[in-house]
């Protein structure tokens, strides 16, 4: 069942066009991919269907409704994003971060409940994050702030996750645990649409990829369908090296193609 | 580092004896030795004399201003350092403190602060509305939040220049004079009138910011992240904004510029609240009661003859005081 799905997208800022008929879809249970070059567009996309910015036109719709008409606050329940280099701006304990998650179940005068605490509670042992709960965050690495992030969407428990290149300026370790979690969410009736640069994690946990290039799509499909050589050339502008064993999907940047890449 | 904050009944029962204890001795104070007991005893029994007179039309009205404005500062201070994210806000910053300080100067200026009570704090009212508005027609539809700061500086700047202006060409040194001591800040010699014009606009304002507050916890992280969290930014922004020009309006209406209080009391309470911008609005509204009752009666005991003005007594002491809490906290906050 198609969870989330877009026709015709456009979006222009002032007289910039940002992106140019887009047609997207994320099935439950689907990890998506969205990737290209810098200033492609994948961030515009990914904050239009967060429904933060309204698209110029086309129409988005989440689980059978437009997503104009949803209410905010069930937009907010229902879906989480992280946004790129999330940092909290005031020196909060990583518990306090988390419950944060809670806003969009809470009315202006309510404090937290026992049940946000559970969920909260819940939320970080998902990620790990229980071993440093006391911690003031903006102290911690820039990998364990980014699972405490990812904390604060699953306290909002939402059904589909948005996450703008969550494993940027991770060490290794860290970004395979960032990606795990993100995978392992998108089960069931949930899914994940996920903005990467690194084309080897996004071949090795996305079901499905959107290739964007200069606002247009230039292919969506499959893992095999997209990363091709051809495709990586045409849009990057590298000659690239594919591997495919049982272990994964590798892509390996050789050298620049001459003059290609604008 | 760990934090731990103060929970929340403790706290407030803390703040609320030592209120309570200010207030008491704010009561005690002033120029004139009277028998509270007679004065308590007079009023209830409904008798007028000296004693009730000075303590029921004098002196409570004085300490509930100043408790009033005191709360103000504080919690908009609060309000405005978590909108901006930025620990340096203060009222002042987007042009309100100002824009007030000009309408209650313009009042002085034509001699009308004598017509009327009410035309002072009215003046001040509408200055700061004034300012407001064309910081809102300024900012437009850029979304911005440096935008808005520059635009409070610069209206900011021009009532500042105003003012300058019209002590220029005021009539008389007295006038010059008068309108010094009034941009001082003093809540002296005020009336229940003024109490009376204040406290609506103080309320209404106070329930706009408290009602942001879930908001600025979620712009901890980012407006971005608030806007996914189903908050209207811009729309939330006017609200607090309107809220702090309602209230801070009124107190600088009522009792001229103020300073320090909306600087230091949200830095001050901040580490008591683990830092949550929600409810360091409340904690700072307590203790901006409390520091400013301290104020004013330090300013009582102080001086004898020729009052100092409070709006002195909090910048001085204000001042050494911010300072000495940047070099402390310059660890946690980058």
């Amino acid at each position: 069942m198609s969870l989330l799905s877009g026709q015709g997208i456009d979006y222009s800022i002032e007289t910039i066009r940002i992106l140019e008929a887009i047609d997207i879809e994320v099935e439950c249970g689907e990890m998506v991919g969205l990737i290209g070059p810098n200033g492609a567009g994948k961030s515009s996309l990914l904050r239009l269907l967060t429904g933060v910015e309204a698209c110029t036109r086309g129409d988005i719709q989440f689980d059978g409704q437009r997503l104009a008409d949803l209410a905010a606050v069930s937009r907010a329940q229902r879906m989480g994003y992280l946004v790129q280099g999330a940092m909290a701006h005031w020196p909060f304990s990583v518990e306090k971060v988390v419950e944060l998650g809670r806003i969009p179940y809470q009315k202006w005068w309510q404090q937290a409940s026992s049940e946000d605490l559970q969920k909260v509670e819940a939320a970080m042992a998902r990620t790990e994050t229980l071993a440093y709960r006391n911690r003031i965050v903006t102290t911690l690495s820039g990998g364990e702030q980014t699972l405490v992030m990812l904390a604060r969407i699953f306290a909002t428990d939402p059904d589909l996750i948005f996450a703008d290149e969550p494993v940027a300026a991770l060490d290794p370790y860290h970004q395979l645990h960032v990606m795990e979690i993100i995978r392992n969410h998108a089960r069931g009736q949930r899914a994940a649409i996920v903005v990467l640069h690194d084309l080897s994690l996004a071949a090795r946990f996305c079901d499905r990829l959107y290739l964007l290039n200069h606002g247009k799509l230039h292919c969506s499909g499959s893992v095999n369908e997209v990363m091709t050589r051809e495709n990586i050339a045409e849009v990057y502008g590298v000659d690239s090296q594919i591997e495919c064993n049982e272990k994964g999907v590798t892509v390996t940047s050789l050298s620049r193609i001459g003059e290609h890449h604008p | 580092m760990n934090i731990k904050a103060i929970e929340s009944p403790v706290l407030y029962s803390v703040l609320l004896l030592l209120f309570l204890f200010v207030l008491a001795s704010a009561l005690t104070v002033g120029p004139v030795d009277i028998d509270l007991a007679k004065a308590l005893r007079d009023w209830i029994d409904g008798q007028i004399s000296i004693e009730s007179l000075i303590l029921f039309d004098i002196r409570l009205p004085r300490a509930l201003l100043a408790m009033l404005i005191g709360a103000t500062l504080g919690v908009a201070g609060a309000a405005l350092q978590g909108l901006l994210r930025n620990p340096l806000a203060e009222p002042g910053i987007i042009g309100i403190s100002n824009g007030a300080a000009l309408g209650a100067v313009i009042v002085f200026y034509y001699g009308l602060a004598g017509v009327g009570w009410f035309l002072l704090p009215l003046g001040g009212l509408i200055g700061a509305l004034v300012a407001v508005s064309i910081i809102f027609l300024l900012v437009g539809q850029n979304r911005s939040i440096i935008t808005l700061i520059l635009a409070g500086v610069a209206i900011n700047a021009v009532g500042g220049a105003c003012i300058a202006l019209a002590l220029n060409f005021a009539e008389s040194p007295y006038a010059m004079q008068e309108i010094v001591f009034w941009l001082l800040g003093s809540v002296a010699n005020r009336s229940v009138n003024d109490l009376y014009i204040a406290l609506p606009f103080m309320l209404v304002g106070w329930g706009m910011v408290l009602y942001c507050g879930r908001f600025l916890n979620a712009l901890t992280l980012g407006e971005e992240t608030a806007k996914s969290m189903g908050f209207d930014v811009r729309r939330m922004r006017l609200v607090l904004i309107l809220g702090v020009t309602a209230c801070v309006g009124a107190a600088v209406s009522v009792a001229g510029n103020i300073g320090f209080i909306g600087l230091v009391v949200p830095h001050l309470m901040r580490p008591f609240v683990a830092y949550e911008p929600r409810r360091l609005l409340l904690a700072s509204g307590v203790t901006g009661a409390i520091l400013l009752l301290i104020a004013d009666v330090a300013v009582q005991l102080l001086s004898a003859n020729g009052e100092m003005k409070l709006g002195v007594i909090t910048s001085l002491v204000g001042a050494p005081f911010f300072l000495f809490l940047i070099l402390k906290s310059r660890n946690t906050l980058q």
